[in-house]
This record gives structure tokens, C-alpha cells and sequence, in this order.
């Protein structure tokens, strides 16, 4: 800490938005991706995806 | 043009994403690790601005990176409206909160630097406010996505907002020459070469690359949610008619 020198915190806080800012994101895309992947598995168990194709050909 | 073409089919798309994935979340980790090593152990302290120039290594990645982003979108907004791709759309809207994170980051990274620097967090100069009106037009972006349903709709009109947005991107490049400002001009990306030392240097591309690479990870993972979020809207609306079909035949006339 006191080798950053006097602007320590002002260093500190840089580093800690980026891994706020960026583990957000990151935790944003995994868990929608986890959401739309069960939502679809739900919907194609359900046979929302056959029936439909089965009726439009 | 042809490989562009051949991506447009959305499981395909879904299947080399998956593939690039690991490879992309792997040369991130791989790279920043190593940037950040030469970044804060080898690097020297800035012989005026001391250890403050550590926050440089985060910073400068981060203002690339909101560029990269908007000209990514750009170049969507016309593959949306000039060939109707259909992953432009898809691919400006996974792209939008990502650029906008590191719009943030840059703004906030930019703020802790200034206030040491130049005894301020904040001045109203050229290149901190178009900075701020990237970021602005970002939200605007996403405000935009999620006032309208329908995925193709909403997409014309990001479409058309992103290419008058897009003015802005070479204003924030050249501020700096154009104007008198507080930031400092280019140091990396100019004429005549980087004027940074090789010491200092080295580590800020390195992390600009590993910084690129999860990034682009995260925009394949954002896109693929994407098109699962349309095959679940398309599904869902299928499944309504279908059950309303049925309603309808078993009702009494």
C-alpha cells in the first residue's frame, strides 16, 4: 500500500471499478445466457418447437 | 463477404461461437494475467506522475475499447439497414452494454486520475465530455431496445440512432487537436509513433489485448443469449396461437 505512495486510494479505486464494472458484466452475460437456456429447453420440452413445425408444414 | 454470409445462419453462428469461446476466455486470462505482472512489477513509476500511471494501464484499454464497440455498432447499424443481416442486430445489441461498461470504466478510471493529476475530478473540456456523450448515447441505445417489442423494428431505429451517433466517435479522437484541453494528446495512436516508453508501453498493449479478447468473449456470449432470447420470443409466440387455436376448435359455436 504505502509503495503506491500518497495517491494509493485514488489507484485503488481505479482497479476496483474496473472489477466492478467488469465482473458485472461478465456475470450480466452468464447468467441471461443460463436464463434463455433454461427458458428454451422448457419451451422445446414442452414440444413448443415440433407442434409448430409439424403445422406450418 | 462470403463468410459473412455463411455466419448468418444463426445455429451456425451459435456453433462456432461456442467453439471460440474457451479460446477467447483463455488468451484473456492468459494475457491480462501478464499484462497486469508487467503493469505493476516492471513497469517504472512516471517520473511526474509517480504510481498514478498505473491507472493508465486500465484506463487506456477501456476508452479503446468504448471506440471499438460504437464502430462495431456502426458497422452493424449498416449491415442491419443496408443488407439486413440478420445477426446485425443481434450483434448491435450485445455490443451496447459492453460498450458502455467501458465507456464507464474509462469516465471513472479518467476521474480517480485527474483528481491527483490536475486537481480535479472532473472538467467540462472536449475530450472528457464527448467521452461522457458516448457513454450517454450508449444508454440511450439500450433505453431504446427496450421500448420496442419487436426485435427487427427496434433494430431500424438503434440502427438509425448509432449512425448519427457515430459523428461523435471521431470528434472524441481528435478533441484533443481540435481544442485546448486538459487531457493530454495521444500518446500511442498517432502519427510518427508511440511516444511512450518501450517499459510502459509494452504492458498497456498487452493488457489492451487481453483486455479486447474478454470483451469480444463477452459480446459472443451476449449474442448467443440473444438469439436464444429471440427462438424462446419466437416459440412463446407460437405456442399462444396454438393453445388459442385450441381454445377456439373446442369452444361450442
Amino acid at each position: 500500500m504505502s509503495s503506491l505512495g500518497p495517491h494509493a486510494g485514488f489507484i485503488l479505486a481505479s482497479y476496483a471499478a474496473v472489477v466492478v464494472v467488469l465482473g458485472g458484466l461478465i456475470l450480466a452475460v452468464i447468467l441471461d445466457h443460463r436464463a434463455q437456456k433454461r427458458a428454451l429447453a422448457d419451451l422445446e420440452q414442452r414440444g413448443a418447437g415440433r407442434r409448430s413445425e409439424r403445422r406450418t408444414s | 463477404m462470403a463468410g459473412l454470409i455463411d455466419l448468418a445462419n444463426p445455429t451456425r453462428f451459435m456453433r462456432l461461437a461456442a467453439l471460440l469461446l474457451p479460446w477467447l476466455v483463455g488468451a484473456a486470462a492468459v494475457l491480462l494475467a501478464v499484462g497486469f505482472y508487467l503493469a505493476w512489477f516492471v513497469a517504472p513509476a512516471d517520473y511526474q506522475q509517480g504510481e498514478t500511471i498505473r491507472i493508465m494501464f486500465v484506463h487506456v484499454p477501456a476508452a479503446w475499447l468504448a471506440l471499438m464497440f460504437y464502430s462495431v455498432m456502426s458497422l452493424s447499424a449498416l449491415g442491419t439497414l443496408v443488407w439486413r443481416h440478420p445477426l446485425a442486430d443481434v450483434a448491435q445489441k450485445a455490443a451496447a452494454p459492453i460498450g458502455a461498461g467501458f465507456a464507464l470504466i474509462c469516465l471513472l478510471t479518467g476521474a480517480f486520475w485527474g483528481k491527483p493529476m490536475w486537481g480535479t475530478y472532473w472538467v467540462w473540456d472536449a475530450r472528457l465530455t464527448s467521452v461522457l456523450v458516448l457513454f450517454l448515447i450508449y444508454l440511450g441505445i439500450m433505453a431504446l431496445w427496450r421500448t420496442l417489442d419487436e426485435p427487427s423494428r427496434a433494430g431500424r431505429a438503434v440502427a438509425i440512432l448509432t449512425l448519427v451517433g457515430f459523428v461523435n466517435v471521431p470528434i472524441i479522437k481528435f478533441s484533443v487537436d481540435w481544442w485546448n484541453t486538459l487531457h493530454q494528446p495521444a500518446s500511442v495512436l498517432r502519427m510518427g509513433g508511440p511516444t511512450i516508453h518501450p517499459s510502459m508501453l509494452w504492458p498497456l498493449l498487452i493488457l489492451a489485448t487481453g483486455f479486447t479478447c474478454l470483451a469480444l468473449a463477452l459480446h459472443l456470449g451476449a449474442m448467443r443469449a440473444e438469439i436464444m432470447r429471440r427462438r424462446v420470443r419466437t416459440l412463446t409466440i407460437l405456442e399462444a396461437e396454438r393453445l388459442d387455436r385450441l381454445a377456439t376448435q373446442g369452444s361450442p359455436a
